[in-house]
């Protein structure tokens, strides 16, 4: 039990035990609301939520380097590809393997393969978090510009080399005939390079992303930003933001800060890669990790106001919403011009309010009974 | 041999071009200390609007083929319309937000670039090749169905310059019109005339269909330089060979002849590269607004002081760097004829090389950018030969690994590149 108040915002003076356990069961009673209830809106409205989930999920990774630790990094989507890339190569060949089929009961709310789904999602969050130690180890420890340009062409990179995949083993039998190891046209291998499609893009990944785990993805991660930016640690990542040398000062270590920031981001961006990836009627391409998608997901986090986790979740519902609306109304042709009006907004969102829509505050704070000091 | 000097040849073309467009970086950087995303697209608009140049003006002013002087008008054109646009950029964009923290700026430069990138891909013909002379409803038409009666008085010069647009009722809004020629001698039509089309009018709806008579203007419509779809560019230089030698090697499968080819368009790329550069250390290092240039860069408040006009200086730096941009782009384009939509991965990687060949060659120092281009091209380009000499057939794919290898590591080895001199940060 809490007896200090140390007039953080986020906590409370004193609360009792079971106020703990209030978030993570609102994260499931989202989440199961929403499995329930959108499909009576019908297949597009599932399929926009679904979109949404996986835009606010990037959207808050990418608050935590961007938003908390002032890190500019405009490659989001490399590690959103890579997460995906190997969740999807795990699930699928595993699928292959015992069932010699990726088919997937739609519907379930938790099933084999939603497990599958989950472990796989682990897994792409981790190897995007290694490559995330990667690229950010050496630029983190320069000027955040340098960030930027390593983590744009890290995404060309990628793309590049997951050209360079072999093509997938589309049954069992053809599984079986496979060498682990080799790149030889004729009989390629699958482990490696990896068996993903090479530039044809990476198809019958097993449609296992349903709107439960896509929520209860989106809650936790969520619960581990907000909790994260009223942490010390996070109130350490927020100081590199701030101002670096201060912050160097007071015995924060920049660099090894920065890198963590970069990796949690790393990982929930594979998480996010992940629900891509086993969405239904997806092919993860190649250019899924180049700088379009990337910058996506920056327009979000900047609109929303760099270090608002729930300025980030708002942009990527509007924009998410936006897109998807210019997309159902095609007969007007609006489509070309969503991202030169972003872009423009982009500029004067700069120009006119440089800390973006709610700044480094959450939106309630912007209400009066819940105001806190310093929101204004 | 044959492969190395080939090789050889290819890296010393796209080094020069590297070289240019990594001049652009340094320069902005040294001025401003801010890294200009929007670089990469002002080189797409400068091979879009030579390209528009070529297609819409030297038609107009009778220049076809390939001229020797056409291709350098281009240029000039091009450099001073992407000078204005650079220009303009710096005024709008970069200006209200130069005292913001660099994080603003940063995102700033990458809402340009998007900016560029994305209009670009929007489609307007800005001065049509076409001009409607007399429209009417295909109901009046005469009675021969190869005729159509005029609803106003036509005059008619020759008929090659005129055309007949068609608008059936049936077709959906936005189609294109069926277009006929006008058979019919040069003259003045008067209105309830019939005017013979050949091809005639077909069983077209005539109810409420119409019909335009349009006059056709020589060259290409003026369209916005840009386009979702990729264009060619006119051949502007004569592509001979100025030095050729074939080399003869004896292998297992017999006599095998690779011949090695120095052309009249890679000497061009080079000549010109090298001269713009040259002609900018003298901007730079020997008048007084390089002098001033570089006051700004060392300290700009200071220079201020010293009565230099910062404002304008640093427009400046930004024209000098688009104009090179736009010069880079042009060669790029009449080097790869085919030129990609502005958003397209081929420009991005150019621009990024650039980037990393200001770094390398440490960024802020103009002799560095133009030391990192070459070093970038002679990477990349070795980087593959090298490859395909061990046995590793695919390593062409690969170059664009190897550039960014090379980042990382002047990255961990020396952060401020090679010429680049290390800034102490105060607080």
């Amino acid at each position: 039990m809490q007896t200090l108040d140390y007039a953080i915002p986020g906590t409370r003076p004193t609360q009792p035990g079971w106020v703990t356990f209030v978030p993570p069961l609102a994260v499931l009673m989202l989440a199961l609301l929403m499995h329930y209830c959108v499909p009576f809106l019908g297949a597009y409205a599932e399929r926009i939520m679904t979109d949404m989930a996986i835009a606010m999920i990037a959207a808050m990774s990418l608050t935590i380097v961007n938003g908390f630790t002032g890190q500019f990094s405009i490659g989001h989507a490399a590690f959103m590809a890579l997460g995906g890339y190997t969740a999807a190569w795990c699930s699928y060949y595993f699928c292959l393997r015992y069932w010699g089929q990726t088919a997937v009961v739609p519907g379930t709310l938790f099933g084999t393969h939603q497990l599958i789904l989950l472990c796989c999602a682990l897994i792409g969050g981790a190897v995007a978090a290694g490559a995330g130690w990667v690229v950010g180890l050496p630029s983190l420890r320069l000027r955040g510009d340098y960030l930027a340009i390593v983590t744009l062409g890290f995404g060309e990179i990628l793309r590049v080399l997951f050209q360079q995949t072999n093509s997938q083993a589309l049954s069992k039998p053809e599984l079986a005939n496979r060498p682990l190891f080799g790149s030889d046209p004729t009989n390629p291998g699958w482990v490696f390079p990896p068996g993903v499609g090479g530039s044809l893009g990476f198809t019958d990944i097993p449609k296992s992303t349903n709107l439960f785990l896509c929520y209860l993805l989106v809650g936790l991660t969520f619960l581990f930003a907000y909790r994260l930016k009223f942490s010390s640690l996070g109130r350490a990542l927020l100081s590199i933001r701030e101002d670096e040398i201060a912050a160097e000062a007071m015995g924060v270590n920049v660099t090894r800060l920065k890198v963590r920031a970069f990796m949690f981001a790393a990982f929930f961006a594979g998480i996010a890669g992940t629900l891509y990836a086993h969405q239904s009627g997806t092919t993860l391409r190649p250019i899924d990790s180049g700088f379009i998608r990337s910058f996506d997901i920056v327009i979000m986090v900047v609109l929303g106001g760099l270090g608002s986790i729930s300025g980030a979740l708002l942009a990527a519902v509007i924009i998410t919403g936006v897109t998807a609306a210019l997309l159902g109304l095609t007969d007007y042709g609006l489509l070309p011009y969503r991202m030169p009006v972003f872009a423009l907004v982009l500029i004067l969102m700069m120009i006119f309010r440089p800390k973006g829509l709610f700044g480094v505050h959450e939106i309630w704070d912007y209400l009066p009974q819940f105001g806190r000091k310093g929101a204004k | 041999m044959a492969d190395f000097l080939q090789t050889l040849i290819i890296a010393i073309t796209l080094g020069s071009l590297y070289a240019l467009i990594a001049l652009g970086y340094t320069m902005v950087y040294g001025v401003l200390k801010l890294i200009n995303f929007a670089h990469s697209d002002v080189v797409v608009l400068g091979a879009w609007l030579s390209m528009t140049v070529a297609v819409f003006l030297l038609p107009r002013i009778g220049v076809t083929g390939a001229t020797w002087w056409a291709g350098g008008l281009v240029l000039i054109l091009a450099m001073l319309l992407c000078g204005a646009i650079g220009f303009a950029i710096e005024r709008l964009a970069y200006k209200p937000i130069r005292g913001a923290p660099r994080l603003n700026a940063l995102i700033t430069a990458i809402g340009v670039s998007l900016f560029l990138q994305n209009f670009g891909q929007l489609q307007f013909t800005l001065i049509p090749n076409e001009r409607v002379v007399a429209s009417g409803a295909l109901q009046e038409r005469g009675q021969d169905p190869r005729t159509i009666r005029l609803a106003e008085t036509v005059s008619i010069e020759s008929e090659q310059k005129y055309a007949v647009r068609l608008f059936k009722n049936s077709a959906p809004e936005g189609a294109t019109p069926q277009t006929r020629n006008i058979v019919a001698a040069a003259g003045t039509y008067e209105a309830g005339r019939d005017i013979a089309i050949d091809g005639g009018v077909g069983r077209a709806d005539t109810r409420d269909a119409r019909y335009e008579i349009v006059r056709i203007a020589a060259g290409a419509p003026l369209k916005l330089p840009f386009g979702a779809m990729p264009a060619g560019m006119p051949v502007l230089f004569n592509d001979r060979p100025v030095w050729e030698h074939v080399f003869v090697s004896e292998t297992e499968h017999g006599r095998l002849e690779k011949p090695v080819r120095i052309t009249l368009l890679d000497l061009t790329i080079v000549g010109t590269a090298v001269a713009l550069l040259v002609g900018l250390q003298i901007l730079v290092f020997n008048t007084r607004v390089g002098t001033a240039m570089r006051a700004v860069s060392y300290n700009m408040e200071t220079a201020a002081l010293m009565g230099i006009p910062v404002d304008r200086i640093v427009s400046m730096t930004f024209v000098l760097g688009a104009a090179l941009a736009a010069a880079a782009g042009f060669l790029f384009a009449v080097k790869y004829t085919q030129i990609q939509q502005p958003a397209h991965a081929t420009w991005v990687l150019l621009g990024l090389k650039a980037f990393v060949a200001a770094v390398v060659g440490g960024i802020g120092n103009i002799r560095g950018a133009t030391l990192g281009g070459f070093l970038i091209a002679f990477i990349e380009q070795f980087g593959a030969y090298a490859g395909l000499q061990v046995g590793w057939a695919n390593a062409s794919a690969y170059t664009d690994v190897f550039v960014f290898v090379l980042l990382i590591v002047v990255l961990l080895v020396k952060p401020t590149g090679i010429f680049g001199t290390t800034v102490r940060e105060k607080v």
